[in-house]
């Protein structure tokens, strides 16, 4: 009873984190570099949309709110790739990683002159609703999150696999000069992948806010959510989403069970299991290649 | 009617001057070939033709419009498709995937020109839900040349479509190419280091020596050269001493 309890609750942490991860993972194909700013993204959406909704702000009806902080991220994302990224491509992969996590802190710093440094709590209608079933309780928050999060991986997937543009995303991403022989706006699809990853961000950010109070630094978990890229194999969508939930379970469960600090540590002990076992992460896309 | 004809395009690598003014003409359901050695500068003045490098100076006609500078999309939406040297493939994609993205900066519907690619290589119909990845070097090649047709184009230019292959391949390709142009009419620009498959199928040819065009003219006359025959199609030459002259001069006429 008690370890289904736990998992219910790690998995709708995981979602998060596969969240996150998978904003990693689109512009690690798109732009070939990690953004290190996603967990930033993720925290300024939350509080985006917080600064929409909540009553003592703007007071937007929450879905609302929501939306327009998506549509706001998309933006921003977009814009951060016209305006910055652009100009340092064909510089070396460090470039984009320095670059991605000054970004961070400018994130963080807007924040933080925005909202402050105190926690806030995002108003959601789901707040402190609990369902009861057998022994076990399952806030509302976690159902909806993890029902989001399914929503939205089916919606990513079927972007990538049937539409015209997401043809073309995955086409960008694995051969780049073909792309551009073939006629495929290789620019304007980075543009469009930064500013989905800003979107995906934003979900993530609502949804780790409806679980608790959120401050400037929560972008943190970014790195936690890279391990998870990392395990998923930093290149396959359906790994990112596994090695977010795969975190989020074992994060709770070590807690309980493990001695002392291992649950903090947990996350990165299973990427150096991964790493060292199969050093392309479990879904990795390495196939032979002909030449 | 002249489909495509650029005149004095020089393009760089950096300091590199790869093209010392080039300028080609290209007539309508030609094919027209372009010899010469490695390091001549074919792949510089094929890329600078598709958009992927804009020349520093010099002009590109196609059909009546300037088309040097422009981004390789609008390149290919013009009717400009380009086979890539090496193939570049994009190798976890469906051969079908691959093949819809040749049609991609089509409006139009372009299922018939999928049947057409098909009946030109059924190979691809019979492995169409594969990953392109998994496809010997031919059948790479196939596809490249197939996802070029996609974009039905009215210049297809093919970048050295026998490298790697063996020369039975070489030969099916080059049949399939000398089909294309008579069946469809498909007019080309073809890059070949092997001279003598390029000079059987080509109709008129050009040699490219340290970026610039040395000799020009119809695939009989180039056949017929001197210099063609000794440098490009490997004849020894006989001298009165019954010696290969080895340090004999070009004189491209």
């Amino acid at each position: 009873m008690e370890l289904l309890q736990l998992m219910i609750g790690g998995l709708a942490n995981g979602c998060i984190y596969g969240l996150v991860a998978l904003g990693f993972v689109m512009i690690y194909k798109a732009s070939e570099g990690v953004n290190f700013a996603q967990g930033d993204m993720m925290m300024l959406g939350a509080f985006i949309a917080l600064g929409f909704g909540n009553t003592d702000q703007m007071g937007l009806p929450f879905g609302v709110a929501v939306l327009l902080a998506m549509v706001l991220m998309f933006g921003i994302g977009w814009g951060v790739e016209r305006v910055v990224v652009r100009q340092i491509f064909g510089q070396p992969q460090f470039a984009l990683v320095i670059l991605t996590i000054a970004l961070g802190f400018v994130f963080r710093f807007v924040a933080g002159s925005i909202w402050g440094y105190t926690p806030l709590v995002l108003e959601t209608p789901f707040a402190g609703q609990n369902l009861r079933s057998g022994g076990i309780v399952i806030s509302l928050a976690d159902l909806v999150t993890i029902g989001v999060t399914l929503v939205l991986t089916l919606a990513l997937w079927a972007f990538f696999a049937f539409t015209r543009i997401g043809l073309a995303a995955q086409a960008a991403s694995q051969n780049q000069m073909a792309a551009y022989i073939v006629g495929v706006p290789v620019m304007r699809v980075n543009s469009l992948i930064w500013g989905l990853s800003g979107a995906v961000a934003t979900v993530a950010g609502v949804l780790y806010a409806t679980r608790g109070a959120i401050d400037p630094n929560i972008g943190l978990l970014g790195i936690k959510a890279f391990a998870a890229a990392v395990i998923g194999g930093l290149g396959s969508l359906p790994g990112a989403l596994l090695g977010g939930l795969i975190i989020g379970v074992v994060e709770p469960v070590a807690g309980r069970y493990a001695p002392g600090e291992l649950a903090k540590m947990s996350p990165y002990i299973i990427m150096l299991i991964v790493l060292v076992t199969r050093p392309g992460g479990l879904f990795s896309q390495i196939q032979m290649k002909k030449v | 009617m002249t489909v495509l004809s650029t005149r004095n395009l020089e393009t760089f690598y950096g300091a590199i001057m790869a093209l010392r003014g080039v300028s080609i003409d290209v007539d309508q359901g030609e094919i027209v070939t372009i010899l010469g050695a490695n390091g001549a500068g074919k792949t510089t003045l094929m890329k600078t033709i598709a958009g992927l490098m804009d020349p520093e100076k010099g002009t590109i006609d196609f059909m009546g419009d300037q088309i040097a500078g422009l981004d390789p999309d609008r390149v290919v939406q013009k009717g400009i498709a380009l086979v890539p040297e090496g193939r570049e493939v994009f190798p976890y994609l469906t051969i079908e995937e691959n093949l819809r993205l040749g049609a991609y900066t089509r409006r139009d519907s372009s299922a018939d020109d999928l049947d057409l690619v098909y009946e030109y290589f059924p190979i691809l119909k019979e492995r169409r839900r594969q990953a392109a990845g998994f496809l010997s070097g031919g059948q790479q090649q196939m596809l490249a040349i197939g996802r070029g047709l996609m974009a039905r184009p009215r210049l297809m230019m093919l970048d050295e479509p026998s490298l790697g292959l063996s020369p039975l391949l070489t030969q099916e390709i080059f049949g399939i190419i000398a089909r294309l142009n008579a069946e469809q009419g498909v007019t080309m620009l073809l890059v070949e280091q092997n001279a003598h498959i390029a000079l059987a199928t080509a109709h008129k040819g050009y040699v490219l020596e340290m970026g610039r065009i040395v000799m020009a003219g119809s695939t009989e006359k180039l056949r017929a050269s001197d210099d063609i025959q000794e440098f490009y199609l490997g004849r020894t030459g006989e001298t009165q001493r019954d010696q290969k002259r080895w340090k004999r001069r070009k004189t491209w006429r």
